[in-house]
């Protein structure tokens, strides 16, 4: 059985008084941020959801919805010129890492002007000019093309560090193992972060693996292993933090798993006949996004109000970027055959 | 700086030449893989680098080539121009993950934004006796799949001048070597030069049929023009050199002028490279030319195997060119 959100809590999770305190070191743009990033990425996903249905988006897509605070957690520890590399389910990660909201709409809808020039769509979402390689839908392929970027990284002396994210799933392939080994071996710039949302498309992660947790596969190649509440930002931000810490310094990786959950489907042909709807309830109740709102709250950093008024613009900024990417044009299927080769 | 002198050396002094010049030319060239270093490579193509350019450059590794290939890639979207060795070309299965998807299709998906300017090198072929898992001749895969370049040399210069161009190439390119070449002797400019790709190279002009070869079937090829030259048959052989780009117009203007063609590879006929060459030519301007319907000669329907006649018999010999190319100089005459 998955962890419940209160088991997760219980095991993973963090104390209030130091959650308190690390929002408190925070500045009050800072934490706006990162509710708004969290806002947007489920209104984008809401709103991908329903342009797919009205037929806009033309392919499937994974949506997040529920996992919404791990990748701004982890966003929160780094700087703003470090690098990442995601996943299939990435569209949380991309906004976070400060995508522009209408490319990356029009990206789905197949626009020329779209971050992939429509040639991607959901799955292989980047952002270069931010720092974020983008989305691959091959499981585990991302670890070691985020290894090579770090390579690079440390052979220029470059100083800057990268967040290689995936999911639980792709824990029990081959080139994941490999890639923790070198990754650890030539102390490598570069955080692994599992997103793990307990299910590998219908596989119970448990059905799949021989050890009970993904970060205790850390210990095999000799860098840190920590698990955390991965609905919550602060948990996730203290892990990563350590982790960008030890490989700034030179030290290697770390490998950090975020125990959350996916509300929706694995993609949108699931018809969720591997879990119940209670379990699924009983996580929607845990809804990470007001639970952060709430401790903003506690912290004394936003009040309703300002909460209030983020959502409203986050949902905005969706409505806005989806009306402008909607007028965009599509790209020329005469030029089907441009950017195979680079000149 | 002194002119640049021609001189004698081996295909795998050539191959190593131009690595050793990239990497004094361009520090973001790297050499990375399995015993690159201390070894010198499997095959010796690497010996000596290891001294001159330290372990930052010429980077010895696991065994894991999928791991080290997606790495190569990550590197190259960074702006770096790795060079993989991979061991043994049937070893390249373990590293297809990131070729397909990743070095030949993330320009591509990512809209132009990015690139992966990589080198794979990889040793092909039979005739060492080891056998079916460390003789294959995979490069119809690659030349498949949009994205990637594929380039097979068969000369000492052409090795060296091609590899100089893969480099500087802004793409993935296959590198396929050949391990019965690497011993082989021939001119060499020791100077930095590049060979273009999709350009084919007339070894030998012909006028009564054409082979189109590449790497190691192309010295065959031009032994059995020899021997065929004393029963006064003319053969002009085509050294295609470059699979992907491939030069079309030198091929249409060969077959065009001698009416007669035979394909010759090691890989397997059926779904070998030899049946695209086959359709390049039957739908183009020479095909109202041919006097024979096209020929292929590849190798045997079978892995290579390991007895020493057995491995010989799997791939064409001289002697196969021969009779191959002695029947289809006499079809229709």
């Amino acid at each position: 059985m998955p962890l419940s959100p209160a088991e997760v809590q219980q095991q993973y999770g963090i104390e209030a008084d130091l959650r308190k305190q690390v929002i408190q070191s925070f500045s009050q743009e800072k934490c706006l941020w990162m509710l708004r990033s969290m806002y947007q990425t489920r209104f984008f996903e809401e709103n991908a959801e329903n342009l797919y249905m009205r037929g806009q988006v033309h392919g499937t897509m994974h949506l997040s919805i529920g996992m919404e605070g791990s990748p701004i957690g982890a966003m929160a520890a780094i700087e703003p010129d470090d690098l990442i590399i995601h996943h299939h389910r990435g569209h949380g990660h991309t906004i976070a890492k400060g995508a522009d909201l209408v490319t990356m709409v029009a990206e789905f809808i197949g626009r020329d002007a779209g971050y992939c020039r429509g040639r991607g769509g959901s799955m292989h979402i980047h952002d270069i000019e931010h720092g974020n390689f983008g989305a691959t839908g091959i499981v585990a392929a991302g670890l070691s093309v985020a290894a090579g970027i770090a390579l690079s990284l440390k052979l220029h002396h470059d100083g800057r560090i990268l967040l290689s994210f995936f999911g639980d799933g792709a824990t029990n392939e081959g080139e994941w193992h490999e890639t923790l080994n070198i990754a650890s071996l030539w102390k490598l710039p570069v955080v692994f972060i599992c997103d793990n949302n307990q299910y590998g498309m219908s596989m119970a992660a448990e059905k799949v693996m021989a050890v009970e947790h993904v970060a205790q596969r850390a210990s095999a190649y000799c860098m840190p292993g920590v698990t955390v509440d991965g609905s919550d930002p602060i948990a996730v931000y203290l892990a990563v933090k350590e982790g960008v810490e030890r490989a700034r310094r030179g030290e290697g990786p770390s490998l950090i798993e975020n125990l959350s959950y996916r509300w929706r489907g694995h993609s949108k042909s699931d018809r969720n006949l591997y879990r119940t709807g209670g379990e699924i309830d009983e996580w929607k109740k845990a809804d990470p996004i007001p639970r952060f709102a709430i401790h903003l709250m506690e912290a004394g950093i936003l009040d309703e109000e300002s909460i209030d008024r983020v959502e409203k613009e986050a949902l905005e900024s969706i409505q806005k970027a989806t009306e402008i990417a909607l007028t965009l044009p599509e790209p020329d299927p005469a030029r089907v055959e441009d950017e195979v080769y680079a000149p | 700086m002194s002119s640049p002198t021609v001189r004698e050396i081996t295909y795998l002094e050539a191959v190593r030449e131009a690595m050793v010049q990239e990497m004094r030319r361009d520090q973001e060239v790297f050499l990375m893989g399995e015993d690159v270093g201390t070894y010198g490579g499997a095959f010796g193509v690497s010996m000596g680098m290891l001294q001159e350019f330290g372990p930052e450059r010429v980077i010895d590794t696991p065994i894991s080539e999928a791991a080290l290939t997606g790495m190569c890639v990550g590197a190259a979207m960074m702006g770096m121009r790795p060079i993989l060795e991979i061991m043994f070309f049937d070893f390249v299965t373990l590293s297809m993950t990131q070729l397909i998807h990743h070095a030949a299709k993330n320009r591509y998906m990512f809209g132009g934004k990015v690139s992966v300017p990589m080198v794979v090198r990889a040793p092909s072929g039979s005739g060492t006796g080891a056998a079916a898992q460390h003789s294959s001749c995979l490069e119809n895969w690659f030349v498949g799949t949009p994205g990637l370049k594929v380039v097979a040399p068969a000369t000492q210069a052409d090795a060296k001048g091609m590899l100089v161009t893969a480099v500087r190439d802004n793409n993935t390119v296959i590198f396929v070597e050949h391990k019965l070449l690497y011993r082989t002797k021939g001119p060499v400019s020791d100077g930095l030069y590049e060979v273009p790709f999709g350009k084919a190279r007339v070894a030998r002009p012909g006028k009564d049929l054409t082979i189109l070869a590449y790497s190691i079937m192309v010295p065959r090829a031009l032994e059995a023009a020899a021997l065929l030259e004393k029963e006064n048959i003319d053969v002009e052989v085509v050294d295609l050199r470059s699979l992907r780009p491939l030069d079309e117009d030198t091929i249409h203007a060969s077959v065009a002028k001698t009416e007669r063609v035979l394909i010759v590879h090691e890989a397997p006929t059926i779904g070998g490279f030899g049946g695209e060459l086959a359709a390049v030519i039957a739908s183009g301007p020479a095909f109202d030319r041919l006097d024979a319907p096209i020929q292929r000669l590849g190798g045997r329907e079978c892995p290579i195997p390991y007895n020493r006649g057995m491995e010989r018999a799997a791939v064409p010999q001289v002697e196969d060119i021969v009779r191959a190319a002695r029947k289809l100089a006499r079809e229709g005459k």
